[in-house]
């Protein structure tokens, strides 16, 4: 016996594939473009921020 | 940030703002740095000759000791649980107790907090080794702490909760960095994971049923045991990849653009990929495709986070050629992304058919295990404590042997194993050319024996580099002494967040760790929903079958003493639908079978054959002898004995409130059977003794023997017994 007829009595089951499938897609395209586009002198700033701490550190 | 004292962008600040503005000094606390640290080395050994024992175990059934304490089955969950929370566990407290304060640039929330999670958790530990050795196990792999201890790991957890976001919010870095990402994602996901994977119905003071059954328990601890991996070995760890790695290199990461996709990609994608460890299983199609999809995509993170580590040295391969700090974290970045490729690939279904179930499984994981999460503690422990006692390390050389000891140790725990895998997949679908299997399922294991015992000299020698260690850090802390306050200075953060004015949405979020949070959250509650719901939903989520009827009182407590002496660990519960499966086994499982299974018990390793269709197949004498002294009944059998068992009585007093509990959560027995079913787990037991003594056998009713031969020979025969209803009037 299959899932898939427990599955079907879910009314509208097929729509929860297609919305994670759109959430995650749309997530990626966002946060890459954001992040190539983003600031390189922010990008800078937040790429050193461990090494702000060297005199802090023996 | 001086020369911003009078102005800025050109606007001058009012005086009274310039005195808030002062730059503040304040004081980072190593002394819980240092005991988190102390913590990690120990309970990292311990853990260690916990697997050690359990690896000799394998090939030297004597090694059993004989007691029950000290069988593997036991043995083998004290092992997982000592290195996952108690090694891994400290070594990711150790890190983010100290980077995040840093990186925060503030001491941690409160010191009462730190001490409180650092000796709570150690207690949980103890009482864990305790209980799990003294049989209190819920039977679910990597969650097998006992409902008393859930509670407090859960209050401890909340403890590390407040005390990190505390010390988030009162940070004087505008920016939170990216590995602070990690340890949110970390935080909230482990939180989510431990609070679904844990309801269970207490029953006694220390011990519980799983909440869930069947198929739906077998979803939700994948979904947890995945997802163990992946963020308590796995995010904690990258974001001490985040801190650690620049440095100890003195260099930025190579992309922080990278870091910030790795980030989200990794926490959206991991979620859903839990169920790729089951797959061939009675888990309905859609979940293990789901899962299959997702494992594939997880490489492209994963791999996006290794590259991104070692490329952070380039140009700096030079001192990687010095510095055993930075070799460490090579091999162990290295391991990350090879852990990181085979997992997706084992994913795949083709792959999965011959590797789940054997030794292939072990391998991967202490790919992982040895190399991603035990050299990076390494790494950080040799780097972290010279500067928190304010020395040097006592000697660069000894740590190079570790290195050098440990890498050849790892790769001679992995060979053999994946040797071992591939010979036991093999050997387990041989088939003559006359269509009968070639092999007995005992040959299979007599042939590898060899490997585990090479698998134990390389354990061995991976845990010599860690005393090596264990001596190099003691001398090192001898020769310094503990900066417990460490003085640093920094403006505060109003006056940060004055100098960046530009907005973006995403800055948005990473100023706001609460916020962070939040979406963390949704990022993984959105995978864990969607991939656990549509089971939950539907009523009547398995296929039943008619025949199946819960456990009698008597198959009832043999399951627990099965479950209490982690049989799961060595025999699965699961015939896939494989010619070679079904031949040695009889009819694959159906989902239907387990709806009264709390908890499940497919168990995710064959050491020894499958048991899902073993009631019948032997008579009650031959279980009695087996478990008397395995060699018996199978020469050269690396079982260990279990005489215990046959003198050992049996608690029928708990037997009502068994019963209660499995009727809370719907298993359909009579109103009012808990008053009487010792009655009938008497009147099984005496049918169980009668039939032993056929064979010359004496024993006690009452014994647990009695039980769990009970359990044993009900294991598979509902199915049988509609198949010969089905036999015997066809026209049905």
């Amino acid at each position: 016996m299959s899932f898939i007829h427990y599955l079907e009595s879910i009314t509208g089951v097929s729509i929860y594939a297609l919305i994670s499938f759109g959430i995650f897609f749309s997530f990626f395209i966002i946060m890459t473009i954001w992040a190539c586009k983003a600031d390189k002198k922010l990008i800078k700033t937040l790429s050193n921020i461990p090494l702000d701490n060297n005199q802090d550190t023996n | 940030m001086i020369k911003q004292k009078d102005t800025i962008g050109g606007i001058t600040i009012p005086e009274e703002v310039q005195e808030k503005l002062a730059v503040e000094r304040f004081y980072y606390d190593n002394k819980i740095v240092k005991l988190f640290a102390y913590a990690t080395i120990f309970w990292g050994a311990i853990g260690m000759l916990a697997g050690l024992l359990a690896a000799i175990q394998l090939y030297l059934p004597g090694a059993n000791f004989d007691t029950p304490e000290t069988t593997f089955g036991r043995v083998r969950p004290v092992h997982t649980n000592a290195v996952i929370f108690a090694f891994v566990g400290n070594g990711i407290f150790m890190g983010v107790y100290y980077s995040l304060q840093r990186l925060c640039k503030a001491r941690m929330f409160s010191d009462k907090l730190s001490n409180l999670h650092f000796w709570l958790w150690q207690a949980i530990i103890v009482f864990g080794a305790i209980t799990l050795l003294a049989g209190y196990t819920t039977g679910k792999e990597y969650a097998e702490l006992e409902w008393p201890l859930d509670i407090l790991i859960t209050i401890v957890w909340v403890l590390f909760g407040i005390n990190m976001f505390g010390t988030i919010l009162k940070r004087r870095e505008s920016h939170l960095y990216v590995a602070i990402w990690f340890y949110i994602a970390t935080w909230v996901t482990v939180a989510m994971l431990h609070i679904v994977n844990s309801m269970e119905i207490p029953f006694t003071a220390l011990k519980s049923y799983s909440w869930y059954a069947g198929v739906q328990d077998a979803l939700v601890q994948w979904w947890y045991g995945h997802n163990a991996v992946a963020f308590f070995l796995t995010t904690p760890y990258l974001g001490l990849m985040y801190y650690f790695l620049p440095k100890a290199a003195n260099r930025p990461v190579y992309s922080y653009r990278l870091s910030i996709i790795h980030f989200w990609a990794l926490i959206f994608i991991y979620i859903w990929a839990g169920p790729h460890h089951l797959l061939y299983t009675a888990l309905p199609d859609w979940a293990q495709s789901l899962g299959v999809v997702f494992s594939v995509m997880l490489i492209a993170p994963s791999w996006g986070g290794m590259l991104n580590g070692l490329f952070t040295l380039r140009g700096a391969w030079d001192k990687v050629r010095e510095d055993p700090v930075l070799k460490f974290m090579v091999v162990a970045i290295t391991c990350y992304g090879m852990a990181t490729f085979e997992g997706p690939m084992l994913s795949l279904k083709s792959v999965n058919a011959i590797s789940h179930f054997t030794d292939w499984t072990i391998a991967h994981v202490h790919v992982g295990a040895l190399g991603w999460n035990g050299f990076l503690t390494f790494s950080v422990l040799y780097w972290l404590i010279p500067k928190i006692f304010n020395t040097t390390l006592y000697s660069t050389k000894l740590a190079n042997n570790h290195f050098w000891i440990g890498t050849i140790g790892i790769v001679l725990y992995a060979v053999p194993m994946y040797w071992a895998g591939f010979t036991q997949a093999t050997m387990w679908k041989a088939f003559t050319e006359e269509g009968t299997l070639k092999y007995q399922f005992l040959e299979t294991v007599t042939n590898i024996k060899s490997m585990y015992i090479l698998r134990s000299v390389g354990g061995t020698i991976y845990l010599t580099g860690v005393f090596i260690m264990v001596y190099n850090l003691f001398k090192t802390v001898k020769s310094g002494s503990l900066v417990a306050n460490e003085a640093a200075e920094a403006a505060p953060f109003a006056r940060q967040m004055i100098t960046h004015s530009e907005k973006h949405w995403h800055r948005w979020i990473e100023k706001r760790p609460v916020q962070m949070l939040v979406f963390s959250l949704i990022a993984v509650a959105i995978g864990g929903i969607l991939e656990l719901v549509p089971t939950f939903l539907v009523k009547s989520n398995v296929p039943t079958i008619a025949s199946v009827k819960p456990y009698t009182p008597l198959e009832l407590q043999g399951r627990d003493i099965y479950v209490a002496n982690g049989c799961y660990t060595c025999h699965s519960q699961m015939v896939r639908p494989f010619r070679d499966e079904v031949a040695r086994y009889g009819e694959y499982s159906k989902a239907g079978e387990f709806v009264y299974d709390h908890p499940f018990q497919w168990g995710s390793k064959r050491t020894g054959p499958d048991l899902a269709r073993v009631g019948g197949k032997y008579p009650d004498s031959w279980h009695y002898n087996h478990m008397l002294d395995p060699q018996i009944m199978s020469p050269g059998s690396v079982m260990p004995p279990y005489a215990w068992m046959l003198d050992k009585q049996l608690d029928t007093s708990t037997t009502g409130a068994k019963i209660r509990a499995m009727q809370k959560m719907g298993v359909p027995y009579p109103e009012g059977y808990d008053k009487i079913a010792n009655q009938d787990l008497m009147k099984q037991a005496n049918e169980i003794k009668a039939n032993l003594k056929k064979d010359k056998i004496e024993t006690a009713s009452t014994a647990e023997i009695v039980a769990i031969i009970a359990y044993l020979q009900r294991l598979g025969v509902d199915i049988k017994k509609t198949d010969n209803a089905t036999a015997a009037s066809p026209g049905q």
